[in-house]
């Protein structure tokens, strides 16, 4: 093969070129959306711990969400404008997935008879289901704090009266500790994968990132169970 | 020791197929599990039955020919062992084992558990080699390597082509074999040159093929019979990143 006087690739010319419609660049696409997402969540549970300061900080915190950048952009200017890029990242973010999922089941037609269950991590297993669980979650959520339909209270303007009044309710404590944890660990797979993806040269850098991951991962679960469970146990609320 | 295997059957790669259980009462813990096939098929064709048909080829690790998925593992339970070196004394006496093909639509069955790689091949051609002409052996010091890149590179070359990496991955991807190759390639000086349009080829001809794309579950490196490391999967990826920046 060495004698070959072709530079590689060069028999697909037609082909060239076209690197970003491969999979790998659909993954690419992934790790970057994903990305999106998880600079909002972190944003999001550091947010959400302004309720152990009490009410009105946490209201306060709430409708300065409200008027970030005004007046240069109109009120609640600057919070559509994050929502409509959580939306493409969403978007972009389950296209790759149902896309690589599709090729997946593709690629192996037949089913093994006998398949002890995977050796990669509980993570890893359970990224796509984890992500229809949090998909779903995520609409239930809005439901419950955004528009406030599905809030026991739906108290508009008063997000800390809904919370308080959300998990005074065993059943949706539940709800929420189950799909954060849902979230926990895509986030554990995520994050390492996304490394993988964006790419490392340097060898040997799996073992640091697989505990970033971890620690990262961690740290996201407790820091959005601490608020249901403090209201749940009565130190918040 | 008295085996029992279930293998898998298939007439042809339009047989439907299926499992078929064999006593094997004569079997030794030194045998091979290639000679454990052998000693059966003796039997199948002194009876008069169409012996099991299985790929292998040097019997001793390198060639990569020898696959099997046996009990759920590309080549067996023992780690970084080919099923050709994989030996008896590993099972218990009495066991039953199942052995079945790879399982990918790449590649498809060709009879009972030979099937067709010729994906990985595709993949070689469309990128897996350098396009100077290098002659005979260089002095190994006339162009220098930092040492780092040249163990990155050999540790890569082992790969077999087995395509073990294929038959565990959920997905169904090359992507251990494919990194590999291109990363073997890509740190030397003489293939560095043409990483850009090496990757771009392989990685297409890599979704040509039907392989699945890569997750990073870490399944592939796992029943890797040379023990390719996941590292060479996010270089490989740099390399892409690197390409599609490039415009290539």
């Amino acid at each position: 093969m060495a004698t070959l006087t072709r530079a590689p690739g060069s028999a697909g010319r037609r082909r060239q070129g076209a690197s970003h419609r491969s999979t790998v660049t659909m993954k690419i696409a992934m790790a970057l959306s994903g990305a999106v997402l998880l600079a909002y969540l972190t944003a999001h549970m550091l947010g959400n711990l302004k309720i152990f300061f009490g009410e009105s900080s946490f209201d306060h915190y709430a409708h300065w969400l409200r008027t970030i950048g005004e007046p240069l952009v109109p009120h609640e200017g600057a919070l559509w404008i994050i929502r409509v890029g959580l939306t493409v990242s969403v978007v972009v973010h389950m296209a790759m997935a149902i896309l690589l999922t599709r090729r997946a089941r593709r690629a192996r037609p037949v089913k093994y008879v006998h398949r002890p269950p995977v050796q990669g991590s509980y993570a890893a297993r359970t990224m796509r289901w984890g992500g229809v669980i949090i998909a779903l979650f995520v609409v239930y959520h809005l439901l419950d704090l955004t528009v406030g339909v599905a809030n026991p209270t739906g108290a508009a303007g008063k997000p800390y009266t809904n919370v308080t009044a959300d998990f005074e309710h065993w059943y949706i404590t539940v709800i929420y500790t189950v799909a954060v944890v849902a979230v926990g660990f895509h986030l554990r797979h995520g994050v390492w994968s996304m490394t993988r993806t964006l790419g490392r040269r340097r060898p040997g850098t799996e073992r640091l990132a697989g505990r970033i991951a971890t620690g990262y991962a961690v740290s996201m679960t407790a820091g959005f169970l601490s608020v249901p469970f403090a209201v749940t146990v009565g130190i918040v609320g | 020791m008295k085996l029992t295997l279930r293998i898998w059957r298939q007439k042809g790669p339009k047989d439907r197929g299926g499992m078929v259980a064999y006593d094997v009462p004569d079997a030794s813990a030194d045998m091979s599990f290639l000679e454990l096939l052998d000693v059966l098929n003796e039997r199948l064709i002194e009876s008069g039955e169409e012996p099991v048909a299985f790929d292998h080829d040097c019997r001793e690790g390198i060639c990569g020919a020898c696959s099997l998925v046996i009990d759920g593992v590309p080549h067996g339970p023992q780690k970084a062992t080919t099923t050709c070196q994989l030996h008896l004394r590993h099972f218990r006496d009495g066991q039953s084992i199942d052995v079945e093909p790879w399982r990918a639509a790449a590649f498809p069955v060709v009879k009972d558990l030979v099937v067709d790689r010729g994906g990985l091949d595709r993949i070689i051609e469309a990128g897996g080699y350098v396009s100077a002409p290098t002659g005979s052996a260089p002095e190994a010091h006339a162009t220098p390597i930092p040492k780092a890149d040249a163990d990155a590179a050999f540790e890569a070359a082992t790969c077999i082509g087995c395509g073990a990496c294929v038959a565990a991955c959920p997905n169904g991807s090359a992507m251990l074999f494919t990194a590999a190759k291109a990363t073997h390639l890509g740190l030397l000086p003489q293939g560095k040159v043409e990483q850009d349009t090496r990757v771009d080829a392989m990685i297409h001809a890599h979704d040509e093929a039907d392989f699945g794309g890569c997750t990073n579950t870490g399944e592939c490196t796992a029943v890797c019979p040379k023990g390719i490391p996941l590292g060479v999967i996010g270089r490989f990826n740099a390399d892409v990143l690197g390409a599609v920046r490039r415009g290539r």
